[in-house]
């Protein structure tokens, strides 16, 4: 009786949350296209979220390619099929691990940053303030971050896609004894535009669900440092684990079309 | 003038407001009184519409504060927070004059900057001051900067939650002075949070104790000293046996 008083106690909280997020997003939605537009602050989401960025996710596709080309190198060995290499690395790459693995190193940069900046502004009632000086906070602070993370990961992803590509072309020439034309030839032979836009529609939702993740538990940040550092955890983790779940919610719809 | 009817707020199973009224004249200047915890902050966010009573309502010169579009009482009122709550991606001069960069007012650069530039001389703070960032500067500075932008709207209310918190007594009365002069200069209702007793004697004519929820006395503030009430003598005299459960 106790197990099921408290499932039932856990399930409800559970759905309580949903609720509140689903509200949360409804509301970020709603001031998307309404006036006023804060112009400064959604160019300088982009520049963060997007442009920043960069230099973390081009490193992690690049080594991702590259480790990626040996071990289909190592397998395909096994079967006389090491020819197979650029075409998975590319086809690897731009369908699967350029999203999933730029969208959780996103998630790591931009979820915690979000959370940290949005929970110590409203711990230090910074959030309060905006509201006494006539601004509402999700405009200001949500939707720039949440529009410049949706539009900017699409874009990141596929400059990390690409990257990678070129992390495995490296590799494939300098270590695995391809040439050149060779392995530029089998990449563009089995590429299809498909395979990129996948994982662009894949990036578009992998920002939404950082930037809601990082507002969201900004938003619910409370108890001063210790509130903060819980918010920028649960940001992560919530980002993380969504990410996974779509992609592989993604993946399907993909696949059975 | 600011009507408080009846205000009940609990959080889960705990009550902190039990029933507030107040009345607050217009061109007055009040203290609430209290020990950490009595409710003070909490209603001060139900005046600015932060936080929805359970039961109960306020109404500011005759409107209804209204809890999902709180804008309408808020043009009219200037807020010092205890923490100042400066934005600290913002130059001084934007923290001042944001309400006319990015909210519903608005003002172009320079004439903000010049109007940012003004507010700072009247809290004694030198042009110099305006393009700095909070991180910058001190606690007493940043309280000024603060409450030069709880003022640049000429607003008829000013809530100060905790006004002299954290400062050494010279910045205490400095900003007592400032406030009491922006009191009788701009002839504002001014309602002010604090649990400082000489603060409250500088800076307010009329003083409220609250305490586990209630309002447990009201009178002048001359006369909070000489009380007789036993919340206000052991409040006043920090004494810890009384009606006041210091837990």
């Amino acid at each position: 009786m106790r197990i099921l008083r408290n499932l039932g106690k856990s399930a409800k909280i559970f759905l309580q949350k949903i609720g509140r997020v689903t509200k949360f997003i409804i509301l970020i939605f709603s001031n998307l296209f309404t006036p006023p537009t804060y112009g400064g602050a959604i160019l300088r989401a982009f520049f963060q979220i997007g442009w920043m960025s960069l230099p973390v996710l081009g490193l992690t596709a690049l080594f991702t390619g590259g480790a990626l080309a040996l071990q289909i190198y190592a397998g395909g060995s096994r079967f006389n099929a090491e020819q197979v290499v650029p075409a998975i690395v590319a086809i690897g790459m731009a369908r699967e691990l350029g999203p999933v693995l730029g969208g959780l190193i996103v998630a790591a940069r931009v979820a915690s940053s979000i959370a940290a900046e949005i929970g110590t502004m409203k711990v230090t009632e910074q959030v309060d303030a905006l509201i006494t000086l006539s601004t509402d906070p999700i405009k200001y602070l949500a939707v720039p971050r949440v529009l410049a993370a949706t539009l900017s990961l699409p874009v990141l992803i596929a400059i990390g896609d690409s990257i990678g590509i070129l992390g495995g072309y490296l590799v494939g020439i300098n270590r695995l004894d391809f040439s050149s034309s060779t392995y530029l030839a089998s990449t563009a032979s089995m590429l299809q535009i498909s395979d990129f836009s996948s994982g662009l529609v894949k990036g578009a939702f992998f920002g939404l669900i950082i930037s809601v993740s990082g507002c969201y538990c900004g938003f619910q940040s409370s108890n001063g440092a210790e509130g903060v550092g819980k918010a920028t955890k649960s940001a992560v983790v919530a980002a993380c684990v969504f990410i996974l779940a779509a992609n592989y919610i993604l993946t399907e719809v993909f696949f059975n079309s | 003038m600011i009507k408080i009817k009846n205000i009940h707020k609990a959080f889960s199973d705990q009550t902190i407001l039990d029933g507030v009224n107040m009345l607050l004249q217009e061109g007055s200047s009040t203290a609430i009184i209290g020990t950490s915890g009595a409710g003070k902050s909490v209603l001060l966010k139900i005046l600015l519409g932060l936080l929805r009573p359970d039961i109960g309502e306020v109404s500011i010169n005759n409107i209804q504060v209204s809890y999902d579009k709180p804008g309408r009482t808020l043009s009219e009122i200037g807020m010092l927070f205890q923490g100042s709550a400066l934005f600290d991606s913002l130059p001084v001069w934007q923290n001042i004059c944001f309400k006319f960069l990015k909210g519903g007012e608005k003002l172009s650069i320079q004439d903000a900057k010049d109007l940012a530039i003004q507010k700072l001389k009247k809290v004694g703070l030198n042009h110099e001051v305006a393009n700095k960032y909070p991180s910058d500067l001190s606690g007493g500075m940043k309280k000024r900067v603060a409450l030069a932008r709880a003022i640049v709207g000429n607003p008829k209310i000013i809530f100060f939650d905790e006004p002299t918190t954290g400062l050494d007594p010279i910045m205490t009365n400095t900003i007592n002075n400032l406030i009491r002069e922006i009191v009788e200069t701009m002839e504002v209702t001014a309602l002010t949070i604090t649990h400082d007793i000489s603060s409250v004697e500088q800076i307010a004519d009329n003083v409220a104790l609250l305490e586990s929820g209630m309002i447990r006395w009201e009178g002048k503030s001359k006369k909070l000293r000489d009380s007789k009430d036993p919340y206000v003598y052991q409040f006043v005299n920090g004494k810890t046996k009384g009606p006041i459960n210091v837990t």
